[in-house]
């Protein structure tokens, strides 16, 4: 792909993001937070590329990369299972009226 | 591109697309609680797609990647099932530092092995573009790194909130910054970086960790919602910096959206205050508070201080209270005592209502997540453009731990520093119950409120949670 097909995919994924994004209810501004947090840990895609690349030839320049790669890898998934895990407790909490909390006391 | 050594099959391109799709679509779910908890489904989908597919096109060193996916993971769910809800703000902030470091990683990897990467010519050297979107991408990263640490440490109060004011902050600032955009532009140029070789993207690499400390050192604590969000926003432009060296679909989406999304609150929370976001990235709001002392010497004005039992009596009696929650609510942890409140007041046949203004807490959101924890079914919570206008009729207003967002300086007083913040009319309520731990503290614009001066205000001077056990107790005894 060339530079500019990449631009204009850009451009217009803001505009996406940004209708997509005022439609988010102010209740849930804080899962949002929690969820772009999570996706945007999309960047172990990078990790995972420098990683597998490194470990093909770690003699030569790869052993640095791999190591680098790794490492974002690791943080990355922190990231990835923590930012979901967490959106997901915190919607699971989110209810209506009807169903009475009558559990305790 | 000529040079096809990383050049992807066209199924690959489509997976990554399908995995953008559906990322927007998890944030699409988000419109309302229904359809959220699907949402945050199609965003896992999507990452699994995104990480299946590139595994499959470099399967290799496999053992060692899925060890440090399962150290992350296994690191990641425990933290978030372990994490109070009160300490969101702070996790978040941790999370973002997270995404800024890997961005960091990433950059640098591209940078010491490109071909790996398919961002080099025939003669071995790294593309031009290639090296503007690395600089970039890794000085993003790094500011939102270094930021976000400072953010996650002014949160959990390891770290003074208060704005910390460095000399000539301003010029230093920019200076770097432009240092920073020079650099990356010489980077881009230079023979010996094209190469791989030579200091330059060290040097922006190091400058961009600085600039992130000297830009949130001096915000303070009040002003974290829009930090946060802002440093929301800079890891969704990390990701798609490396998405453009990358050439990659999937990141390029979900860069755009993330940043667009923590551009977008950023933007609330500051209509919110009534302050232009660079005012807020300049810092020092609330710094001015303790020079402004003499005000607060003056003589004491007087209030009327009232007991659980006088607020238990008086909410037993009313036919609508309206509770307005604050950050002081989020630090004693009253959620939970208020929500048992909210029940029996309603078991009385009092109509409850939860009143949030957008930056009551310390992120976008926070108390809306912290009624939801402590079961307050949603559709009883109410923003502020939605219930405002009802504080006319309503009986009580309960305020707790809440105050700048219910002073009504706000609307008249031009010299107040809060002057045209919308707030929560709450002194248009015919008894304001005020609960505060002391009268001393005049919340972080350092303003005085004259609610708490008003005929028909009553204080509760004590902890929140405490007082709204004592309320209950109070309700639960005198009720029947």
């Amino acid at each position: 792909m060339d530079f500019l097909s990449i631009l204009s995919i850009f451009v217009l994924a803001v505009f996406v993001g940004y209708y997509v994004v005022w439609s988010v209810t102010p209740a849930l501004h804080t899962p949002l937070m929690a969820v772009t947090n999570a996706i945007s840990s999309v960047i172990i895609v990078g990790a995972l590329i420098a990683a597998a690349e490194g470990a093909k030839a770690v003699s030569e320049s790869g052993g640095i990369s791999l190591w680098l790669g790794l490492l974002g890898v690791v943080l990355a998934s922190i990231n990835i299972f923590g930012g979901f895990a967490v959106t997901r407790r915190m919607l699971a909490m989110y209810k209506k009226k009807d169903k009475k909390p009558a559990a305790s006391k | 591109m000529e040079h096809a050594v990383a050049a992807t099959p066209a199924w690959a391109v489509l997976a990554y697309l399908v995995a953008g799709v559906l990322f927007i679509l998890s944030l699409r779910g988000l419109s309302s609680p229904e359809s959220s908890q699907a949402g945050n489904r199609n965003g896992m989908i999507g990452m699994a797609v995104a990480v299946g597919t590139t595994l499959i096109l470099h399967p290799t060193g496999l053992p060692l990647i899925i060890g440090a996916i399962a150290i992350g993971g296994g690191i990641g769910w425990v933290i978030a099932q372990r994490i109070q809800m009160t300490a969101m703000p702070e996790l978040v902030a941790g999370f973002h530092s997270l995404v800024g470091m890997a961005a960091v990683l990433v950059g640098c990897a591209a940078y010491l092995n490109p071909a790996a990467f398919g961002i080099v010519d025939e003669a071995g050297a790294i593309l031009a573009v290639s090296r503007v979107e690395m600089g970039l991408g890794v000085a993003i990263g790094a500011i939102t790194f270094s930021g976000s640490i400072i953010a996650f440490l002014k949160l959990s109060g390891r770290m003074s909130g208060s704005p910390i004011l460095l000399p000539g902050r301003h010029v230093l600032n920019l200076g770097v910054l432009a240092g920073i955009l020079i650099l990356t532009g010489v980077f881009a140029f230079d023979a010996a970086a094209a190469m791989g070789q030579g200091p330059l993207l060290w040097i922006i690499l190091g400058l961009s960790f600085v600039i992130g400390v000297t830009l949130i050192i001096p915000i303070g604590g009040a002003d974290m919602p829009v930090v946060i969000s802002m440093l929301n926003s800079y890891s969704g432009w990390a990701a798609a910096a490396m998405g453009f060296t990358l050439q990659n679909t999937a990141m390029i989406i979900t860069g755009a959206l993330v940043g667009s999304s923590g551009a977008i609150l950023s933007y609330i929370m500051c209509r919110a205050m009534n302050r232009s976001f660079i005012s807020v990235i300049a810092g020092g709001f609330g710094a001015e508070a303790d020079a402004g002392g003499p005000k607060a010497a003056g003589p004491a004005k007087s209030y009327k201080a009232g007991s659980a039992d006088d607020a238990a009596f008086i909410m037993q009696n009313a036919e609508s209270v309206i509770i307005v929650p604050g950050y002081g609510m989020a630090v004693s942890q009253a959620q939970h005592a208020l929500r048992e409140m909210g029940d029996l007041l309603k078991k009385e046949g009092v109509s409850v209502k939860y009143a949030i203004h957008p930056v009551a807490g310390r992120m976008p959101g926070h108390m809306n997540v912290l009624l939801a924890e402590a079961n307050v079914p949603y559709d009883e919570v109410f923003e502020l453009e939605d219930i405002n206008s009802e504080f006319g009729q309503c009986d009580v207003a309960f305020v707790i731990g809440a105050n700048d967002v219910t002073n009504p300086l706000a609307k008249t007083d031009k010299t107040s520093p809060i002057y045209g913040m919308p707030i929560l009319d709450v002194e248009k309520a015919k008894t304001v119950l005020f609960v505060k731990r002391s009268m001393g503290g005049v919340g972080y614009a350092g303003v005085d409120n004259p609610v708490f001066y008003a005929d028909n205000t009553m204080m509760l001077l004590a902890d929140a949670k405490k007082m709204v056990e004592n309320i209950v107790k109070g309700l639960n005894g005198g009720g029947h």
